[in-house]
């Protein structure tokens, strides 16, 4: 029954946003339908108010579709339709009362054309009319769409609504969406300071934002009230923005950390100048795309859980190129270090035209797991999932890396190595076949590393050219042989860049971090973590 | 020491046959030589591989008609390897070696100023496909790009009308090299002559290549709630803007907020994206794969058959690259030689069919007529077209600027023309070309 | 015993390259400008600039000689001074070009008018005379070595440490001459010379003097590397190179040897950059690029480190092939390069490694046009601008494997098989046998 009210107050309140209210009464619901699909973007405009005139229970998903680029228009009737891919074809379906419409090719339908204004209007029209809807996601973007426009108009439908809410965080956003009215209304004194109260509380950038619009326009008696508010709310912010900074910057070190990781092991444990260490974190990220594009057309259904297969078929994959290179050739090149660098230049040079030769010099497409996009708000810190993501991989891939080598018989085995290779000999482990073990897994690693570049940064043929330079610095400052050291250099490399970014510019930030390290490296020639050890030359 | 005598006479006997050999322009049948100097390896062969594939593409359906003044033509494709010094050696083998009669090609402002005095020199063209900064006019350059107000100023124009959200707030970031320096230049003073306030400017330089944009995107999205409608003019390049967009998405924001117009994304970068939560994201462009038009409909399925895929998208410099080869040919039929002075001479004031419905003419200043679209990035990763304007000709130097008020280039005779002729003094500024 | 051996064959080696730079300078460009064109003698004048550009190359390689086959420092940021030198120059050449620029102002270059600079930055001031600039190109790079090296060796800086700071160095000065705001033209450098004391930059009487000065110049660098590294302070160089803590132990001076040789260097690598600004028309951060002092470093090993003729000829090679394989259709030059590299190695390491080299050259465009069969159905050779990076890359691979003392390296080789000499050249205390030592443990630090 409520219910029922609820919708005929909110039919109400969208025939005062019509322009035409009484044809819109007048006329068929299809023909309005049809009406969206001719003149350009003001008559759109203008089609659609008549539409959510109705308050049609249908006319929800068609501007939803609308707003996708979903609905078409049939270029031989001139029919609005639901347009959905399927193969090289579109099949159809009318919105008006679901029914099957055929398919037809690109070329016979005409994509209904929205624009950023058209798209931001069909958001609050789809508000005002799912904001009783049963779907509590649905409620709460109508609720967020009402507190962007904050329409006084709309203060009815919301007060009934907000009777009625019971989810908290949904009640909350309406609150807030309720203030920002109020202090917009011309309501009495007492309750815009309530609202300037209940405003203040959410304590975030849109509250702010809010008060220091409404500051302008208010009454002097309030003026007071509302720049407490603001000021209060700065205080907050700025604690927090602090907090933001160091986040960036734990982030930006996985990122470093996982780049570097690799190398530290074959640069780090083995002494091989890898030059071509940038190439398998890219070859990884390659394969990431590969893995994508097999669960796309192979089974759609898994493209969530397409990283969980990546992760491994990138270890495995780059973990035998870095085998294959390991046997072909750097095994020939021990005891001359400075030869690698020569040789893994090569070889990194050859890797990128590979690659280039086989998918292009174009970017390739990695999308990202629903999981992985969007963004979360932990009080003022703005937290996005796939940073997130990438700083719980790192930590994992650290973990495990540790684990392998203190942990395992081949970890035991690769530190014997190189430790003392003839002791090592003698005692009966199978240098050689450790050796390339090593590289593999260094090289597995970096490959691991490119899974998770790859939901960051360009899948193309460069990807590794831009973090070897930063990953050899993680490595030396983190001092070579320690994956400690290359932790904790990938941290203080990562916080610190973050922490100078917004007062010097990155550019500034990155140049100055550059000469900090090395007056580091004056002070402590070996690195953050020096191994020790009894030869002096070493 | 005999031995060692006669190891390094060998090897300098080596080095001369290579030189030799190198040296030794081919002599080939009756050809008509065209360069094609872009990069095929390095950091931008990610954007130029494609139009060296373009200019092939030409050359081919070129041939097919029967080829120029009853020759056919043969590209000669060099790899300057993203190295600018480089561009400048290939350029000059490509004239001094090959003998070519024009060369298609450079991306980057950077190439283009490294290969122009080489140009100068030899007295050749170089036809340059790609949207850049102005503030130049050469003898032996046509620049079949878009000047800034071709493309920066028209797309500001729009997010500022109504249609376009009537944006307030301005945002200019950039990377911090020449393109991005000047169009900043130029729409910041345009923007303040539009009665924008100095304080709802904020521009901001990265690096290229730059990977970490959380705090700058942190930063737009402080900037965006002051309450005004907010947009961002993005003169980010290439490679810095695939982390770009994808922060953008990851924070959410969304293009009915705050709208991020940019200059130097087309169908090529998006290929390389999830354009899912970047739909309404806009760019400016002369042109869009997504045209529709039956010139683009039959040049892209020419394209695709050519290149054997038909996901391959089409975009801007590729038009433009079209531009340049159809003007050549052109000015070429029309000289009746492929003579660098005659050519320049006949080129001035020819029209061509663009892709977009309209044509293509070159104007005195070596720049050309262009519409000038905008378009919204759809989740297909192509755009939707929200506004075209008619052909705008292009400034070589702009009008915004003070310094430049006044400023016009006239190289309809190539031999007394002017790059840079300030209209006050009636002086030439420039030397005149050598 | 040995050492003073090849020390003296160094010696006159070194006399007889300069005798033959000589040559070069003086006959190259008598036979571009007076060997009339048609004469297959002609040198074309596109040439000499580029012969040119091979020669200041090949003096930065020497100047990482010095330092890294004769004293051990592995730097990785040469190419910055040598960048820095040409930057000087760039700026006395922009300076000449007074109101000649686009927009004739008389002091300042283009890109400042453009930037909206109101007066000359104090740091263009003097470059306007040629004395000043060419004192610059001398001073900057020494200065900054000086600084640099005096701190890094003072702290006792080795190994790989000190190459990644070399590279860290050479990585900040390329973000920061890419930053438009320092006053050195951003990311499109200084271009558009047009005169150098008072001649045009680019005709051909000038373009014969610069390369008759970048061989001279070279000529130079050899003369000087050669007298340091035969000296006694050469030799305790050498002593620094093998070992540095017995060589502190002996009372030497380390830290002093070390930056003697770094300075030194660096001023070469400086005059360097400055011959190498006005033959290339421009300089730009791009030359700050790690990856080209990665490229010298190779050069150098190509051509045989701690030899002085090697860095030279490893710079020419490796840019000459670099040029080959770049160009439209140098086919049969590239050919050659690659039977005549195979050959090398055949000579150097036998039939089967060269057979190797050959095989693999032939795979690569094969294996390519089978991929594109795959593709396209239609079997298409590659094009030398799809395949020179795996040229390039293979050689680098191909020298490190067969040729571990580079193509000089050969030379030493050869005689110890002529005179039958039963010494392994494992004896020999050459750099890379130095650096394997006996013990072929990996070495971390190295």
């Amino acid at each position: 029954m409520t219910n029922r009210i609820l919708r005929l107050i909110a039919v109400l309140f969208a025939l005062a946003l019509s322009p035409l209210p009484a044809l819109a009464q007048a006329n068929d619901f299809a023909v309005m339908v049809q009406a969206l699909g001719q003149g350009g973007f003001p008559d759109r405009e203008a089609a659609m108010n008549a539409l959510v005139a109705t308050g049609d229970e249908r006319v929800p998903p068609i501007l939803q579709a609308m707003s996708d680029g979903t609905l078409y228009l049939r270029k031989s009737d001139q029919r609005v339709l639901f347009a959905a891919k399927s193969g090289s074809e579109f099949k159809l379906t009318d919105p008006v009362d679901g029914s099957d419409a055929g398919t037809a090719v690109s070329a016979d339908i005409e994509k209904i054309k929205v624009n950023n204004g058209l798209r931001g209007k069909i958001r609050t029209a789809i508000g005002t009319m799912t904001l009783l809807s049963p779907d509590s996601a649905s409620r709460l973007s109508a609720a967020q769409s009402i507190l962007k426009n904050a329409d006084p108009a709309m203060l009815p439908l919301l007060d009934s609504a907000l009777a009625a809410e019971t989810d908290p965080k949904i009640k909350s956003t309406m609150d807030l969406a309720r203030a920002v009215i109020v202090l917009k209304s011309d309501a009495v004194l007492d309750d815009k300071r309530a609202a300037v109260d209940t405003i203040a509380a959410h304590g975030d950038q849109a509250a702010q934002t809010v008060l220091v619009n409404a500051l302008a326009a208010a009454p002097d008696e309030l003026k007071p009230v509302i720049q407490t508010g603001i000021d209060a709310i700065g205080r907050n912010l700025q604690l927090w923005q602090v907090a933001q900074n160091l986040l960036y910057g734990v982030s930006l070190s996985s990122v470093l950390l996982l780049a570097a990781i690799g190398l530290s092991i074959t640069f780090g444990v083995m002494g091989i100048i890898n030059m071509a260490h940038g190439e398998m974190v890219m070859l990884g990220a390659y394969t990431t795309f590969v893995v994508q594009e097999l669960i796309r057309n192979f089974a759609p259904g898994l493209m969530d859980y397409s990283l969980a297969f990546a992760v491994p078929a990138a270890f495995l994959f780059t973990a035998l190129v870095g085998i294959a290179i390991e046997r072909g050739i750097i095994r020939w090149l021990y005891g001359r270090p400075l030869e690698t660098l020569l040789a893994t230049w090569g070889l990194s040079l050859a890797l990128q035209q590979v690659v280039r030769t086989l998918f292009g010099p174009t970017n390739q497409m990695v999308s990202p797991p629903s999981w992985m996009t969007g963004a979360f708000d932990v009080g003022g810190l703005s937290i996005t999932w796939n940073r997130l993501w990438i700083v719980v991989f790192a930590i994992a891939v650290f973990a495990i890396l540790q684990l392998v080598l203190n942990r395992t018989a081949l970890g035991l085995q690769m530190r014997a190595v190189t430790q003392n290779r003839r002791m090592a000999s003698s005692m009966g482990i199978r240098t050689p076949f450790v050796d390339a073990m090593t590289f593999g897994l260094g090289s597995g690693v970096a490959g691991m590393a490119g899974v998770a570049l790859s939901q960051i940064d360009n899948v193309s043929p460069n990807l590794g050219q831009g973090y070897i330079i930063d990953s050899f610095m993680v490595v030396v400052f983190g001092g070579v042989g320690n994956l400690w050291g290359t932790l904790i250099g990938a941290l203080m490399l990562g916080v610190g860049n973050k922490l100078l970014e917004p007062q010097f510019g990155a550019v500034l930030g990155k140049i100055i971090i550059l000469v900090l390290i090395i007056l580091f490296i004056q002070w402590r020639p070996r690195g953050l973590f020096a191994l020790k050890g009894r030869s002096i030359e070493q | 020491m005999t031995v060692v005598n006669r190891m390094i006479a060998g090897l300098g006997l080596g080095v001369t046959m290579t030189m030799g050999a190198m040296a030794v322009p081919a002599i080939a049948a009756d050809t008509i030589k065209v360069g094609v100097l872009h990069s095929l390896s390095g950091t931008m062969a990610i954007s130029e591989t494609t139009l060296k594939d373009t200019m092939l593409f030409l050359i081919d359906e070129q041939n097919k008609k029967g080829g120029l003044l009853g020759k056919q033509l043969e590209a000669v494709v060099v790899d300057p390897a993203s190295d600018w010094p480089l561009f400048a050696e290939k350029a000059r083998e490509l004239i001094a070696v090959d003998g070519v009669a024009a060369v298609f090609g450079c991306w980057t402002s950077s190439s283009r100023k490294s290969v122009l005095p080489v140009f100068k020199e030899l007295n050749s063209i170089l036809f340059y496909p790609v949207q850049y900064e102005g503030e130049e006019s050469e003898k032996n350059v046509i620049y079949t790009g878009a000047a800034p107000n071709q493309q920066a100023i028209p797309a500001v124009d729009y997010l500022m009308s109504e249609e376009g959200g009537s944006v307030k707030r301005w945002v200019l970031e950039a990377t911090d090299y020449v393109y991005p320096r000047t169009t900043n230049k130029i729409l910041e003073q345009y923007l303040l002559d539009k009665g924008v306030a100095a304080e709802d400017i904020k521009i901001n330089y990265t690096p290229f290549g730059f990977a970490d944009w959380q705090t700058e995107v942190a930063a737009i999205k402080e900037f965006g709630s002051a309450g005004k409608k907010t947009a961002v003019v993005s003169t980010i390049n290439g490679d810095a803007n695939t982390p770009f967009y994808k922060e953008l998405a990851n924070q959410g924001v969304s293009a009915e907020d705050i709208p991020v117009v940019a200059f130097s994304v087309g169908e090529e970068e998006l290929a390389g994206l999830d354009t899912t939560n970047l739909v309404g994201h806009l760019a400016a462009w002369n042109y869009f794969q997504s045209v529709d038009t039956p010139e683009n409909a039959a040049f892209i399925s020419e394209w695709h058959k050519y290149i054997k895929s038909d996901t391959r998208t089409t975009n801007d410099p590729m038009e433009a690259a079209y531009l340049g080869f159809n003007l050549w040919v052109a000015a070429v039929e029309k000289a009746g030689t492929t003579d660098t002075d005659a050519v320049l001479k006949a080129i001035v004031g020819l029209s061509v069919p663009n892709l977009t419905g309209g044509t293509a003419t070159v104007l005195p200043n070596h720049h050309l007529t262009k519409p000038v679209l905008i378009g919204e990035i759809q989740a297909d990763g192509q755009f939707e077209i929200v506004k075209q304007t008619a052909e705008v000709p292009g400034d070589a130097w702009s009008d915004v600027l003070p310094e430049d008020k006044g400023i016009e280039a006239d190289w309809t005779d190539p031999l007394t023309g002017c790059g840079h002729f300030d209209t006050a003094t009636q002086t030439c500024g420039a030397a005149p070309a050598s | 015993m040995i050492t003073q051996l090849i020390l003296r064959a160094l010696d006159k080696k070194a006399i007889w390259l300069v005798a033959v730079l000589a040559v070069i300078a003086i006959g190259v460009p008598v036979l571009n400008l007076v060997v009339p064109e048609g004469n297959p003698l002609h040198i074309p004048n596109y040439a000499v600039p580029l012969f040119g550009k091979y020669l200041n190359y090949a003096m930065l390689a020497l100047a990482l000689d010095l330092v890294w086959g004769y004293c051990g420092i592995l730097s990785l940021g040469h190419a910055a001074f040598f960048a820095l030198g040409a930057y000087a120059m760039g700026m006395y050449l922009m300076r000449q070009i007074g109101a000649r620029g686009v927009y004739a102002n008389p002091t300042l270059p283009d890109f400042m008018v453009f930037l909206n600079y109101k007066e000359l930055p104090w740091f263009w001031n003097g470059f306007d005379m040629w004395w000043f600039a060419f004192a610059m190109v001398l001073i900057v790079p020494g200065l900054l070595a000086f600084v640099f090296g005096f701190l890094a060796f003072r702290s006792r800086v080795t190994g790989v440490y000190l190459s990644i700071i070399t590279q860290a160095m050479t990585y900040a000065l390329l973000l920061a001459f890419f930053r438009n705001d320092l006053g050195f033209g951003g990311n499109n450098g200084l271009t558009d010379f047009k005169d150098i004391l008072g001649v045009n930059v680019q005709a051909a009487t000038t373009r014969a003097a610069l390369f008759a000065a970048s061989a001279f110049a070279l000529a130079l660098a050899v003369v000087i590397c050669s007298a340091i590294v035969n000296s006694k302070l050469g030799k305790v160089m050498v002593a620094v190179r093998d070992a540095e803590s017995r060589t502190r132990f002996l009372g030497y001076r380390v830290d002093n040897v070390k930056l003697f040789a770094f300075v030194v260097s660096a001023v070469l690598a400086g005059i360097a950059g400055a011959l190498y600004a006005p033959q290339v028309g421009i300089i730009n951060p791009s030359e700050f690029e790690p990856g080209n002092s990665i490229e010298v470093v190779i050069w150098t090993a190509v051509g045989g480190r701690g030899t002085i003729v090697g860095p030279i000829i490893g710079a020419i090679v490796v840019n000459l092939t670099k040029s080959i394989f770049t160009s439209g259709s140098s086919y049969i030059a590239a050919g050659l390069v690659i039977l005549i590299f195979s050959g090398i190695v055949a000579v150097a390491s036998g039939w089967t490694k060269g057979l190797i080299v050959i095989a693999a050259s032939i795979a690569i465009p094969v294996l390519y046009g089978l991929y594109q069969l795959a593709l396209y159905g239609s079997f298409k050779l590659p094009a030398l601008s799809d395949v020179w990076l795996y040229a390039l890359g293979g050689l680098f691979i191909f020298t490190t494997l067969f040729l571990p003392k580079g193509i000089v390296g050969l030379i030493a080789q050869w005689r110890t098989m002529t005179t039958k000499r039963e010494q392994h050249d494992r004896n020999a205390p050459s750099p890379a046998d130095v650096e394997a030592g006996v013990d072929p443990q990996p070495n971390p630090a190295e």
